[in-house]
Order: C-alpha cells, then structure tokens, then sequence
C-alpha cells in the first residue's frame, strides 16, 4: 500500500489533521535539505512536499522563485534530489514524500525513466504543477504502473466538469488551491474555504490538503477544521531563507513548525475533523 | 470583408485540446485551466460572429492603416542580382509592427468578454506598446511586463507605453528577458483571472493562443498572397520572415500552406553563433520540451532548465517557439535558418540606405536571409519578405554597438 494512504489511515483513526511542509530541495543548501525533511518530520510534519527547483516556476511567488535559483546555483538537480530522498529514507520508512515540480525537467530525463527512479529512491507521489489532468495521461500510467500516485490541484476556479474528472484520476489526496494566485501570497479567503472543501468532498473520498497562502498558526488552526491535511511551503522557506548551517535550518523549520503543529492540535482536538458548514 | 470560414485554414490544426500533432496544449497550472476553457470558447465564437468581425475590418482599416502594401525593393533586387524582392511592409501599421493586429483582434474580445483590465508581456516593446495603444482606445487598465534587460535596451517603446498610459513593470527575474516577463504576467493572470484579459503577444504559450493569435496575424498572409497575384499574376517563390515566438511567420505563411509550391524560411536569431550558447534558435538548435504552456522546442541544458538567450534583438530573444513552428518544422513544410547578430547588422544597414526604408533588428534578421535567398534564384522568381517593424525602437542598440554617442 502507499504511504499515503497508510498515514491518512492512521491519521483519520487519531482525529489528527495533516501537516504538510513543503520545501525546495537544495535550498538554503544541498547539504541541508535532509536534515531540514528529519527535523520536519520531528516537529509534526505528517507528509512531507519536496521541490525539485526548475529555472522557470510559473505558478510560484518570488520565495519559491527565489529558492529554486538558490538551489539550482548550487546545482540541484534531479540526480541530487533523488539522492536526498534516498539519505532521507534511510533513516525515514514511513513519511510519505511528495516531489513537487514542473513538467520539462522530468521529460529530459524521460517520464518513464524518471518515475522509477523516484520510485526506487522511495517517493510516493508526484505533483507536477503545470501539468493538468488534461496533458497527464503518459505521466500519470508510468507512475501508476510503479504504485506511485499522481496528485492534482484543484483551484477555486475549477469548474464542476473538471472536478468530476480529475476524481477519477487522483490518487492519495487532492490539493486543493486556497487561493487564486502563486504560491506564497496572502489573501487567504477562510469564509469560502469551507464550502469549497465542502464541494472537493463532494466528488471525491480522498483526503483533502487545503495550501497556498498559510502563514500564521492561527490561519493553519482554520483550516485544520475544515480539511485533512494543511500545507505550509513559502513562510516555511521564507525562514529557511535566512539560515546559513544546517543547525539553523533545522532549528528554524522546528520552531515555526512546531507552533503551527500546537494551534492545528488545540483547533482539533475536540474531535477528527470533518467537513463543517 | 471575409466569411468567417475563409479566415483560418484551421479545419484540424490544432484538434480542439490545441495540439498541433505532438507540439502544444495545456501545460498550466488548474486555476488558469477554466480561463482558458473560457477563452478557447469566446475567440472561437466571435470568429464566427459578424458583428464582430466587422468591427474587427474597420478597425483594422482605419485605426491600424491596413491593407499595409506590398512594395517592390528594385535597389536591394539589383544589387542582390537575382529574385525580386518584395516586403510586406508591416512596418506601416499603426505603432510601427504587425503586433497591432493581434492586440486590436484581443482587445476587442477582451472587451466582448466583458474584461475591464488588460496585461501582457513584451520584450522588443512593440507588442507592449500595441498592447497600450489598444487599452487606451478601450478605456481598459493596461500592465506591461518587461524584463529589466530589455527595459534598458527598449528605453523609448516604454516611455511609449507609460505616456499611453499603461504601467510598465520591470521583471528582475531570471535572465530579465522575454521569457520572465511571459513568467510574470502568466503569475498575475493566476491571481487577477476574473476581470483580467491576457493579450499574450506571440503564437506561444497554451492553447487557445498560438491558434488564436495566429488568426488575428493571418491578414498580412491573406493580403500578402492577394496582393501577389493582383500584381505579379502568381504567388511568391519563397515567404521569409523571422522567428522569435513567431507570430509575424506564422500570420505571412498560415494562409500559404495549401499551395505547396510556395516556400517557407522561418529566421532565427542565431546570435553569436548557433556552434555556441549565445543564440535563440530554438528551431535549428534546440530540442522538444515544455515552456510556458506547451510542448515545443526549446532551448534548455542536460537538466531540463531553461537556458539564457542571446540575441542583439529583444523581440527574439525567448528560448521557446510557437508549437506551429515546430509543427512546421516535423512536417518539413516550412524550413528554419539561423542569421546571426553580424549579418543582421549588416541587413539592417543595407536596407535602410539602398531603399530608406530603416527595419527592426528582429525585422533585419528575415532582410539578411531573403537577400541570400534572393541571390540564389532568377529574376523571373520572387521572394517575399515580411516587414514585421520599423526600426526606430533599436536607434539606441544600434548607436551602442557602433560605438556612438548622442
């Protein structure tokens, strides 16, 4: 069974909400993103997002922007981050792992090629911002033949025709997109949050992660009620941006993840979350 | 005016997902993915409305100054020795490119989408101040995003922009050239989706842009071929015109496709040499990938990240291609060369002095190939070159090269 589903199993048993880091891999070092994944996972962190920097990230705000040029100066590639996941799950065998990234450095490496690499090295799924149910076909069956899933995103621009379609190839969770905009802005919209979870729920049994544009505990505690996993990525790499070591990285990534991880907690603790509204 | 069926050869090209065999499609984000649905809708309508088409006619009429001529260069066809050369001469219309016919034919579905705000990319300028020139007409907000390098080199096309009235944003990202602005106004499209129109400039980018903005180009090849057989009594031997994403191309050879025995000759700009890394060819030196939205071929390394471009020309300087390109490439229909900045230099000086007729540096790339071309064949042939731009914009970048200061 994949990771995934195992941990939003066990998850759902405990009445605990997801928490889901992301960070960019190689950023603010190679050589610190594994300590960074372990330190994650220690904090609270049930399901782990990494980026596989790409030169030309559309669909990102100007700190993943800048955090993929950071990281691709200091030459992570796609060798690399396959070689961190491979470190990172020699000490980790249950953390599910998400590589998030952008279509054309996979298919240089070749889709077949790469999805049983990232397989082997122990990824669980892949996310590939700008390819959309519609371009996914050869991606999604070479992942799928390797147990892997593809996840989708889902906008609050999604039609209904759309929502339906992407239920029936979305595998592990959908991602719901809290925000219109790239990643990292601020305008979360917590009101409508709730019925948009609510209408995601509707054509799916799949957990639902809500992210883009969560910042503070407080905005992590809403949105811990309505859905079933929360994911943090620019404010995490924000701070991650300001780390020289690998000391400082873990620390920082512990202590902001923490105070997140204890307002999701005292959010939900009177019950599993459950779609509400 | 034309039937709306007369106005595209595009019975197939792209199937309804935009693809042109494997080149294009949808390669964006999901909240943009319903925007496009909407848009692929609404131009696939109004194509067909005739009120809107005859907006369109008068429009480019009389406000873009169209039909623009096709003039005989006798100097430059005397010198050269060998086929007529004839241009397009683009560089008449209103704001002093064929990027005007693009942004009128957005600028008036933007306004029948019922869009109050409009944005768009640019690196020459010229599809930025096309971009404003519309937006002003149609009392529409307008955001240019342009690369800091190319707001440096274009310094007069956005003082043309800000005294139109649209705000210039200057893009420090990456290699601070077209392809980061393109980044940049797709990511405030993302977040403006429901009152913002994007005039994307090129025949790049996802579906329905290459298709759509092909079709509002596709003039100059409908008059183009016209005008041919009024005046010569047949078609051209060969269309030559240059290729950055591709839209001045793709608007001379759409409506040539059918009749085989007219060569194509797409020009890239191969920079300091397509041997090296300082170019922008994607289409004689790069491979198939996918940017900004569709599959194409591209200039990227080992690792599949996009590559810094050169080219002494902004308007080409963009390490994708529109996927018809490609598609034309697969084909064979149409044929792809390299000029490099050398040899576009020396084009641009030979026309302005043997004709007075002074062209862009992007512009100046299809002049240098057309004049090789033309040596080649006899004086019973014709080669057609597509003017795209007037080069006043460039005055500087020439200034700078040659060491002059004003």
């Amino acid at each position: 069974m994949n990771r995934i589903d195992q941990r939003f199993r066990q998850l759902a048993r405990r009445g605990r909400t997801a928490l889901v880091p992301y960070i960019t891999a190689g950023h603010p070092h190679p050589d610190v993103t594994v300590d960074v994944l372990h330190g994650a996972v220690e904090a609270g962190a049930d399901l782990l997002e990494l980026g596989m920097p790409f030169s030309d990230v559309m669909a990102d705000g100007p700190v993943i922007q800048n955090a993929c040029a950071h990281a691709l100066r200091h030459g992570t590639d796609l060798d690399r981050v396959l070689d961190m996941v491979r470190q990172f799950r020699e000490r980790d065998a249950e953390t599910p792992l998400i590589l998030m990234g952008y279509t054309n450095p996979i298919e240089r490496r070749g889709v077949e090629r790469f999805a049983g690499e990232a397989a082997a090295a122990g990824v669980d799924a892949l996310l590939v911002v700008d390819c959309p149910a519609d371009e996914a076909e050869e991606l999604k069956a070479e992942l799928q033949r390797r147990g892997l899933y593809q996840i989708f995103l889902v906008a609050p621009t999604t039609t209904d025709h759309r929502l339906q379609r992407m239920a029936k190839l979305a595998g592990g969770f959908v991602y719901y997109v809290s925000i219109k905009g790239v990643t990292g802005a601020a305008s979360l919209d917590l009101a409508s949050l709730a019925p948009a979870v609510k209408r995601v729920r509707s054509v799916t049994e799949l957990p639902v992660a809500v992210g883009f544009g969560i910042r503070e505990p407080e905005q992590a505690a809403a949105v811990a009620r309505v859905s079933d996993a929360v994911v943090i990525g620019s404010a995490l790499v924000d701070r991650l941006d300001r780390c020289t070591n690998a000391e400082e990285s873990v620390a920082a990534t512990r202590a902001y993840l923490g105070q997140i991880r204890a307002a999701m907690d005292a959010a939900t603790e009177t019950g599993p979350a459950v779609a509400e509204a | 005016m034309l039937e709306a069926a007369q106005r595209t050869h595009s019975e197939s090209i792209p199937d309804a997902s935009g693809h042109f065999g494997i080149f294009g499609g949808r390669f964006v984000s999901e909240t943009l993915m319903p925007a496009l649905e909407e848009l692929d809708r609404a131009w696939k309508h109004y194509l067909q409305d005739a009120d809107f088409l005859a907006e369109l006619d008068r429009d480019l009429a009389h406000f873009v100054g169209r039909p623009s001529p096709l003039y005989l260069a006798e100097n430059l066809t005397r010198q050269m020795g060998g086929a007529r050369i004839v241009f397009k001469r683009e560089d008449l219309n209103h704001t002093g490119a064929h990027k005007i016919n693009n942004t009128v034919g957005q600028g008036l579905l933007a306004r029948a989408m019922g869009k109050k705000r409009v944005i768009a990319e640019t690196g020459a300028g010229q599809h930025g101040v096309a971009s404003a020139t519309v937006a002003a007409r149609l009392g529409m907000d307008c955001v240019v995003y342009m690369g800091a390098e190319d707001v440096r080199r274009q310094a007069v096309n956005v003082f043309r922009m800000k005294l139109l009235g649209a705000e210039v944003v200057s893009v420090e990202a990456g290699s601070r050239t077209l392809k980061d602005a393109l980044n940049e106004a797709m990511r405030d499209w993302v977040t403006n989706v429901d009152d913002t129109f994007y005039i994307l400039g090129t025949v790049a980018g996802p579906h329905p842009y290459p298709a759509m903005v092909r079709d509002f180009n596709a003039i100059v090849g409908r008059e183009a071929r016209a005008q041919s057989l009024a005046e010569y009594g047949r078609l051209p031997d060969a269309l030559v015109a240059c290729v950055g994403g591709g839209s001045n191309a793709i608007g001379l050879f759409h409506p040539f496709i059918r009749d085989e025995q007219v060569a194509m000759y797409g020009v890239e700009a191969a920079g300091r040499g397509l041997g090296g890394l300082e170019h922008a060819a994607s289409l004689c030196a790069g491979r198939v990938g996918v940017l900004h939205g569709s599959r194409t071929y591209l200039l990227d390394d080992d690792a599949g990240q996009i590559r810094h471009t050169h080219s002494v020309s902004a308007g080409l300087d963009y390490p994708g291609v529109g996927p018809e390109h490609a598609w034309l490439k697969d084909t064979g229909r149409a044929r792809y060369v390299g000029i490099d900045d050398k040899q576009a230099m020396k084009a641009f000086h030979a026309l302005t002095r043997s004709e007075g007729i002074m062209p862009a540096l992007e512009t100046a790339h299809a002049v240098a190939y057309g004049m090789q071309l033309a040596a080649e064949l006899t004086s019973d042939q014709i080669v057609l070159i597509n003017l795209s731009g007037r080069g006043d914009k460039d005055i500087n970048t020439v200034a700078e090269i040659e060491g002059i200061q004003f």
